[in-house]
């Protein structure tokens, strides 16, 4: 793998870089939130994942150009013919030059995001009770507050 | 209106749950939910009747051709898991208000049912959906909602077992997530037998391998299987009753049922096992977990984490079948999923009745019971028979089929270890039933009564179910063994 390899892949670098230091909070942390915050960070690259595989170098949101749009609004379907000319060979042209993105990660990601939304919001919720429970959001102090319990 | 049913099995729960929230009073929204529960549960008899007549039920959501669109599938292996899983959900809720009354805050109790309901959606999704991503989705709603249930439990400890099954949930699903993804940039496609019949496994790229550990992994987090079933005693002991008979008996056993489809649908055992000797990991994680839970299971005087430790160990039956991969071990695993959830069912409603008499699930407080609940102990007998694998009851058949895999694929230690656990299960159901009839009565029990006949009436049809299924086989053998030959044949188109 030379170089140019190694950093043209920079957005799967980022991608594992905030996977390997989320999932490393949510293990080592013992504070509650602070496995939250991990969770969250977690989960972002993994939308981040999904979103950089979607994107093509130079491509476009996958919607038809105003041009193409207008000149198909606008012709007639008898004389369809008349607009293969040569203006209608440029729109073909400039109709088949476009790159577009593919769309679907972004979508996928909406629901995925917001899925990590409910989660994080029922997680914070449970250490709100937790903590109206045992006073503390350390987890060590937790578990020894319930083995003399 | 019939052809419609693959898709009103999950709008019906799904439309009951803000139903149940809007109305905001509990007896009306108990009304709304129960009639939900059973009306799903007919529609999934009914599908399953139309599945066996007639073969495989493809539904396109909003006509939408399957490549492009959602698809919905409903054969004789995802028909068997959703009979079950809304049989078992509508009885539990018939079961749950007494129970609920005793252990929720009644201000409380509209939000449970919804939530129930949302949970109920969220397994029945998982087995109807032919979309990958949508298996996601699906997942997330049962966890979040089972999450959100758990907590409701009435010990301090409840919340912090749903924040560690919630973690340890969440990085499951975030796992799953990330192999789907991956799945899709080799194929660039979500339907699952689309996925199938465009990856190449004998010569695919390395990113396949990457997100088949991606998705297994996940999978063996929510599946609960043995070094990854940290969350689940606790979940299951600090839950409500009627959360805990419910989840026990469902969710673990349809993240099996995702388990075989992502192995056999998509990834063929081709690649899995000849390539990867997943098996051999499977079975050996399998066998420790049967033993090391087993023992554990022993010396809890918890009932229900005893119970809870048990289900991981059974997890390991289901397992074992599958990894053999062939069609009698497979059989023998789906067979078993459906065997273990009546049995585990039964015996969480039996811990729940106790539960609601004694105000205690501890086996001290359970001594002597026997004389003054004779019907409710009864029921725990007839379920841990099951449990044990007596003949004559549901849990017989399956493991006298696993052993019988086992031997047909001569793996004789297995067959050996099989036998020798089961001892174990005979060695903790017979701690519970020594304290039941033979111990001195407890203070607690001296002045107990049966459980309400609300209560003993459902968990009487579930355990009569462990012996109906005991003796009649043919009707969970067929269906097992078609949805043994459906995952093990070629994809179906």
């Amino acid at each position: 793998m030379s170089i140019e390899q190694v950093v043209g892949l920079y957005n799967y670098w980022i991608v594992v870089f905030l996977m390997m230091t989320g999932f490393y909070i949510v293990i080592a942390r013992t504070n509650l939130i602070k496995s939250i915050i991990g969770l969250n960070i977690f989960q972002t690259s993994v939308f981040l994942l999904y979103i950089t595989m979607g994107r093509i170098n130079g491509g476009t949101a996958p919607i038809i150009p105003a041009v193409v749009a207008d000149a198909h609004a606008h012709a007639h379907p008898a004389d369809a013919h008349a607009t293969d000319g040569p203006a209608g060979h440029s729109l073909h042209e400039t109709a088949d030059e476009l790159i577009y993105s593919n769309p679907l990660p972004s979508v996928l990601m909406l629901t995925a995001i917001v899925v990590g939304i409910a989660t994080t919001a029922l997680a914070l919720a449970l250490i709100v009770r937790i903590r109206e429970e045992y006073g503390t959001v350390e987890e060590d102090e937790i578990l020894e507050l319930d083995r003399y319990s | 209106m019939s052809d419609h049913l693959p898709i009103l099995l999950i709008v019906l729960p799904l439309i009951a749950a803000p139903l149940c929230v809007l109305v905001g009073n509990r007896k009306v929204a108990y009304v709304v939910a129960l009639a939900a529960a059973w009306c799903t549960f007919a529609i999934a008899l009914t599908l399953i009747t139309q599945v066996t007549r007639s073969g495989p039920i493809h539904y396109n959501i909003g006509d939408w051709a399957p490549p492009y669109g959602i698809e919905y599938v409903v054969d004789s292996f995802s028909g068997f898991v959703m009979l079950f899983v809304a049989g078992i959900g509508a009885l539990v809720l018939s079961y749950a208000p007494p129970s609920i009354k005793a252990e929720i805050p009644q201000s409380k109790h509209y939000l449970f049912y919804a939530t129930y309901m949302l949970c109920m959606t969220g397994l029945l999704g998982i087995c109807a959906t032919g979309d990958l991503f949508n298996v996601f989705v699906f997942l997330e709603i049962s966890s979040l909602s089972s999450y959100a249930l758990i907590s409701l439990g009435r010990s301090r400890r409840a919340p912090l077992a749903a924040l560690q099954y919630l973690i340890l949930g969440s990085i499951g699903a975030t796992f799953i997530l990330i192999g789907i993804g991956l799945l899709y940039q080799m194929t660039g496609t979500l339907n699952m037998a689309d996925i199938a019949s465009r990856l190449d496994t004998h010569h695919g790229p390395r990113t396949m391998l990457v997100s088949f550990a991606f998705l297994t992994v996940g999978l063996c987090i929510k599946m609960a299987v043995f070094p990854l079933h940290r969350w689940l005693p606790g979940a299951y002991t600090y839950a409500p009753s009627v959360v805990t008979c419910f989840i026990a008996a469902t969710s673990t056993k349809v993240s099996v049922y995702a388990f075989a489809r992502v192995v056999f649908g998509i990834f063929t055992p081709d690649f899995a096992f000849e390539q990867l000797s997943l098996n051999t990991g499977l079975m050996i994680l399998a066998l420790i977990g049967i033993f090391g839970t087993s023992i554990t299971a022993i010396f809890q005087d918890n009932v229900k984490r005893m119970l809870a430790f048990s289900s991981v160990a059974q997890i390991g039956y289901m397992l074992l079948g599958i990894s053999m991969a062939n069609q009698s071990g497979l059989t023998a695993g789906i067979i078993h999923m459906f065997n273990h959830a009546l049995i585990k069912g039964g015996l969480f409603m039996v811990a729940g009745c106790f539960a609601l008499r004694l105000g205690s699930v501890n086996l001290s407080d359970w001594q002597g019971a026997g004389r003054t609940m004779p019907w409710t102990s009864f029921a725990w007998v007839v379920g841990g028979l099951g449990l044990i694998g007596v003949p004559l009851t549901a849990g017989f058949v399956s493991k006298w089929l696993l052993l019988t895999a086992a031997v047909q694929s001569e793996l004789w230690p297995v067959a050996v270890l099989m036998l020798l656990s089961s001892l174990l299960a005979l060695v903790y159901i017979w701690r519970v039933v020594e304290s039941l009839y033979f111990a001195e009565t407890s203070q607690r029990a001296a002045d107990a009564v049966d459980a309400p006949l609300q209560m003993l009436v459902p968990t009487y049809i579930l355990i009569g179910a462990i012996l109906v299924f005991g003796v009649w086989t043919t009707y969970p053998f067929d269906l097992a063994s078609e949805a043994a030959s459906t995952l093990l044949g070629a994809p179906t188109p």
